[in-house]
């Protein structure tokens, strides 16, 4: 018991520590938000695309000593735009269309990496630097994480009903246009927030894990909501921990857990897991 | 001079989908209190008719109004309520009875759409009218043919509209929810909605419907069933592939 105190205690006596918890629950969280949207629209390629696209935007704000957030944002719904642009003035299907987009975004910003290889870390990029996050990139985090989380709590009903049935929400005169840019912009900001913790690789995992996992536990989207919260919050936490005792990769450990938890739940999840689903065909 | 109103008015809608027409020179007139069954091929422009008058495509020329108002203002006020096809929707979404039939309340509320308590007491009363209520906290999925579509109609009346707009609702369905389902169908109509099938059903269509919309790329015939539904606009619409109908003596 002592021991597993300390474990959790002992790694808090160092101020690094601290944050980087506190920075990965609180991204754990605005990702699981996040993530019930993604799943439920299907939109796990776009997350992908976007996290890879805003590449070139953090280096080119690194370079002229801008937040990092705001160079990665215009490029995340610059991506947007252009796959949005090219989908409808050419023939070209989408997921072509998203494949081109982002590894062009993501080329370009790994050429203007190597052409200033001393001001920008390529390292913590792709995979986050949550032990070695600077104060005025946790601030960043958590104003842009509250954006994101207060935007959603306003128009978490209206984005419901825009994942679900886009075609009731037009009818009764929703502007499902805007909610599109809305939850694309929402789903941009969160990347921005990940991206120190995780990186641009990994976040995908974070938008979309804890809402897949939270998905096969339940059948309300409040539920669902708040399991996806736990899932998310517990896994970076712990992954963060994790990554401390072992020395290893934090981005890493958090969404091994992550995916052991998915694991755990596609197999154990009371109504539609594996062994229910094979228990209810047995008889 | 005093302006007849009609429910659902289409004047002269050309639609074109990437340089192609999907429906051109359409004109449809339905009054208060009728239903009026759609009958046309798969891609004879009646999912584009339906969008028409939802708004959902800006016709090339013409208009459609809704109630005599243009079809934003008809949007704000919640007029037009669709039933859409089983097809469209995603059983498996995290969603009970009670929720769907909800979303029907949305344009209704402020907007952080918290339901007051009308739009409980508007629910609850959506649901009995269907025969829904034992369901409503049932996941959509776990929903029976009949039952699914009955979910739908009960966000439709929740909606308030008076205008209904129903894709092939009773495809999948039983007989006893189809009869269940046109008894209240004709229910509406006697308090005055509007109520627009597309169907496949022909049978079903001279039973229930008291208007006929014939459609093939336009409109080509419309008006009240004894009149309208002959085996020649039969021909007309479906070109002389459709299988010979038994007729009513009435014919």
């Amino acid at each position: 018991m002592d021991a597993i105190v300390q474990w959790f205690v002992a790694p808090l006596q160092y101020e690094f520590m601290v944050k980087a918890v506190i920075v990965s629950g609180f991204v754990g969280l605005v990702c699981a938000v996040l993530s019930c949207y993604m799943t439920l629209k299907g939109w796990a390629l776009m997350g992908d695309a976007v996290s890879h696209s805003v590449t070139p935007g953090v280096v080119l704000a690194y370079i002229f000593n801008l937040p990092f957030a705001l160079g990665a944002f215009v490029f995340g719904v610059g991506s947007v735009l252009a796959i949005g642009f090219i989908k409808s003035k050419t023939r070209i299907k989408e997921d072509t269309v998203i494949g081109l987009v982002f590894t062009g975004f993501f080329a370009l910003g790994l050429v203007l990496i190597s052409k200033n290889p001393s001001n920008v870390d390529l390292m913590h990029i792709l995979f986050g630097n949550v032990l070695g996050i600077p104060n005025g990139d946790v601030i960043q985090t958590f104003i842009i994480g509250s954006i994101t989380l207060a935007a959603v709590a306003v128009l978490r009903k209206d984005l419901l009903l825009f994942c679900f049935d886009p075609t009731h929400a037009r009818s009764i005169g929703l502007n499902t246009t805007a909610l599109y840019y809305i939850l694309l912009t929402l789903l941009s900001l969160t990347i921005v927030v990940a991206l120190q913790a995780v990186g641009i690789i990994l976040v995908i995992a974070m938008l979309i894990t804890p809402g897949a996992i939270a998905y096969l536990l339940s059948d309300r989207f409040d539920h669902m909501m708040i399991f996806a919260m736990i899932s998310g919050v517990i896994s970076s936490v712990l992954g963060t921990y994790l990554s401390y005792h072992l020395d290893a990769s934090t981005g890493g450990c958090i969404v091994v857990l992550q995916t052991v938890l998915f694991i755990l739940t596609m197999i154990f999840a009371p109504k539609h897991g594996l062994l229910v689903k094979m228990r209810s065909e047995a008889t | 001079m005093v302006q007849r109103s009609f429910s659902i008015q289409v004047e002269n809608v050309t639609v074109n989908y990437n340089g192609k027409t999907a429906l051109h020179g359409a004109t449809l007139a339905l009054g208060e209190g009728t239903i009026a069954g759609l009958v046309g091929m798969n891609g004879s422009g009646k999912s584009t008719l339906f969008k028409a008058i939802m708004g959902f495509v800006t016709p090339t020329s013409g208009r459609v109004l809704i109630n005599g108002l243009s079809i934003r203002s008809a949007q704000k006020r919640g007029l037009v309520a669709y039933v859409p096809q089983s097809e469209e929707v995603d059983w498996n979404f995290p969603v009970s009875v009670a929720d769907v039939v909800m979303m029907g309340r949305y344009g209704h509320m402020n907007l952080l759409r918290i339901p007051r308590a009308t739009d409980h007491r508007i629910v609850a009363e959506s649901l009995e009218r269907v025969q829904m209520t034992e369901f409503r906290n049932r996941q959509i999925g776990e929903l029976s043919g009949g039952q699914k579509k009955r979910a739908f109609l009960a966000r439709a009346l929740a909606q308030r509209g008076t205008v209904l707009l129903l894709d092939e609702p009773f495809t999948g369905v039983d007989i006893k929810t189809e009869k269940a389902m046109i008894e209240l169908l004709i229910e509406l109509r006697d308090m005055g909605h509007t109520i627009l099938v597309s169907t496949h059903d022909l049978t079903s269509v001279s039973t229930f419907c008291d208007q006929v919309v014939f459609i093939n790329q336009t409109i080509l015939a419309y008006g009240a069933t004894q009149d309208v539904f002959t085996q020649e606009n039969l021909n007309r619409t479906f070109g002389g592939v459709m299988p010979k109908l038994q007729f009513k003596k009435s014919q």
